[in-house]
């Protein structure tokens, strides 16, 4: 495979991470952040001043990382997610500039605008595939428990959810500090992929771009975010001579998405061969004599 | 010294008043943060200064062309997005997701038309400095401090003594009760957005001629988005006064403490008083706040 195809792949990983992140958040419990780079910034900064400074080994920068950022989470959450809708979106947004601008302001651990180089390139296809698989799973089977239902019993309805005797600031701040962690494991994975880092890497329209991606693969499908991500990362390798007009074009999808179809590409469903086997079986069995006469029953 | 930076920071505040109450009387109407404010302001920099630079018009008329423009565009979003979201009965939060999505549109429509390169509005003003006792004031910020007042004392009679002014602020307390009334609700909804527009298109021409215009000019809505909650979501009179503050907290921070700390006070400042005063200064409506 050749190193292009490859980086291509390993940032499809990083980018479905975050995006997953953001999917349990927004997707499954309907409360929208703008701060996720933010944590993506802390898990890459935590873990990069890890390997570099401290010469940790990369697995235990891996899961440094985003505890960090589950823990920031936490401690933010604990303030913020009794604010609702406009007001907590708000300061994710305010936390997550204020996490940009802390990095370029902290030049003696950060290195400011200038960025921190030299990070040992880790991330390879095998661990960025590995992980992302891992994460996938992790995040389907959560949504399938006791806790992702009810989750998606506060999105619904979060006074029906609170009735039932869900304690919804608990499960909140459960998904916030998931979302966080995913996105401060993506940050890692990109620090020890790009072996540099710096805090404009992580602003506003890179919050802004995991929720885009979220919003047109569908507000509470899992599936539908993986192909979302993979759609907005790779369409823009594919058409490279039309660099300036991606993110143009991220705004008008959101917009036209939000405006016309608001469930996304794919809603809730998620996505599932089951159609594609049952159209092939309808073809095969019309095209078939032998199968609809000789069934026999 | 001190004096001097508090005339500083009262006209970068007058700029952000100006973004703010277009924030608050949206806010006020229909409850969601209209993202794509900024944008609107810096479309309507674009407009003046191509109006003076490539069509060779007189200022005063680009000036115009640009705040008619600015509160058009403002229109058309309402047209093509909010209107229809308001219609399909989504949740208000949709409304917050399509700004989004038209602020990065336009943003990145204005790198792709106009180029990323930043634009300098050509000298209007002399540029010289009144002096007063000890203290120089740029004309510039004079002028430009003399219309924001202006503008908000006309916005307050409006808002305040108008029959306009009078159904606005029904249609805020109850959109339903005020159109069984009799008012024309979409009407007034359309008249907010090019009066909100028009004044961002007012601060895009004066922040353009204060520094430059460029496509990320419209970020600078964030710090009147800011403001506007300092202020209180939804209260026009509190974004004016949140503006200021601002607009001095700024101004005194790069002064005295540091320039890198600017922005970083200010984002901080915002999530302390969501936690500690959400209504703001003069904000109302608690309901979905705590």
């Amino acid at each position: 495979m050749s190193g292009y195809v490859e980086g291509v792949i390993i940032l499809v990983c990083i980018n479905v991470i975050a995006v997953l992140g953001v999917s349990i958040l927004t997707g499954f419990t309907r409360l929208f952040s703008f701060g996720n780079a933010g944590f993506m910034a802390i898990g890459a900064y935590a873990s990069a001043i890890l390997t570099t400074k401290y010469g940790a080994p990369f697995p235990v920068a891996l899961v440094v990382g985003p505890i960090i950022a589950a823990i920031a989470a936490l401690g933010l959450g604990k303030l913020t997610l009794k604010l609702k809708g406009d007001y907590f979106l708000i300061t994710t947004l305010g936390f997550g500039e204020s996490i940009r601008l802390l990095f370029l302001f902290a030049e003696p651990i950060t290195g400011g605008a200038r960025g921190l180089s030299g990070i040992p390139p880790k991330t390879t296809l095998f661990i960025a595939i590995g992980i992302t698989v891992l994460a996938f799973l992790g995040a389907w089977n959560f949504l399938r428990s006791k806790y992702g239902r009810n989750l998606m019993a506060i999105r619904e309805q979060e006074i029906a959810a609170e009735a039932v005797g869900i304690d919804t600031a608990k499960f909140k701040e459960y998904s916030f500090m998931i979302s966080a962690a995913y996105a401060g494991m993506a940050g890692a994975l990109l620090a020890h992929y790009y072996m540099f880092i710096s805090p404009i890497m992580f602003n506003l329209p890179k919050s802004a771009e995991l929720t885009i991606t979220v919003v047109i693969g569908g507000l509470g499908s899992l599936s539908g975010s993986v192909l979302a991500t993979i759609l907005l990362t790779v369409l823009p390798e594919v058409f490279r001579s039309a660099a300036e007009y991606r993110m143009l074009l991220y705004g008008l999808a959101v917009v036209v998405i939000i405006v016309l179809k608001p469930s996304g590409l794919m809603g809730y469903r998620e996505f599932s061969l089951r159609p594609i086997f049952k159209l092939y079986e309808r073809i095969f069995k019309k095209n078939d004599p032998t199968q609809t006469k000789g069934d026999g029953k | 010294m001190l004096l001097q930076q508090l005339i500083n920071g009262i006209s970068v505040g007058g700029i952000y008043a100006l973004l703010a109450t277009g924030y608050a009387l949206i806010y006020s109407l229909l409850g969601f943060s209209n993202w794509a404010h900024g944008e609107v302001a810096m479309l309507g920099a674009y407009i003046g200064i191509l109006s003076v630079t490539s069509l060779q018009m007189p200022f005063l008329f680009a000036v115009i062309l640009a705040v008619v423009g600015a509160g058009l565009i403002s229109v058309f979003n309402e047209k093509i997005a909010y209107k229809r979201i308001r219609d399909n009965n989504s949740p208000t939060m949709f409304l917050m997701i399509a700004a989004m999505g038209l602020s990065t549109t336009f943003q990145n429509m204005a790198i792709v038309v106009f180029g990323p390169k930043f634009k300098m509005f050509p000298q209007i003003l002399p540029v010289g400095a009144v002096k007063i006792g000890s203290l120089s004031v740029g004309l510039l910020d004079l002028v430009s401090l003399g219309i924001v007042i202006v503008v908000i004392i006309g916005l307050q009679y409006l808002i305040t003594k108008t029959k306009f002014g009078l159904a606005v602020k029904a249609a805020s307390s109850n959109m339903g009760t005020a159109s069984l009334l009799g008012i024309n609700v979409d009407k007034y909804i359309m008249l907010v957005f090019f009066l909100a527009g028009s004044l961002a298109g007012i601060s895009g021409v004066l922040y353009g001629m204060k520094y430059t215009v460029y496509p990320q000019l419209g970020n600078v809505a964030l710090k009147a988005f800011i403001a506007s909650v300092f202020g209180g979501l939804g209260s026009v009179q509190g974004a004016i006064v949140g503006a200021m503050g601002i607009g001095l907290l700024e101004t005194l921070v790069s002064a005295y403490i540091h320039s890198g700390l600017r922005d970083l006070i200010t984002f901080i400042l915002l999530i302390a008083i969501l936690l500690f005063r959400p209504t703001g200064l003069m904000g109302k409506d608690i309901q979905d706040k705590a």
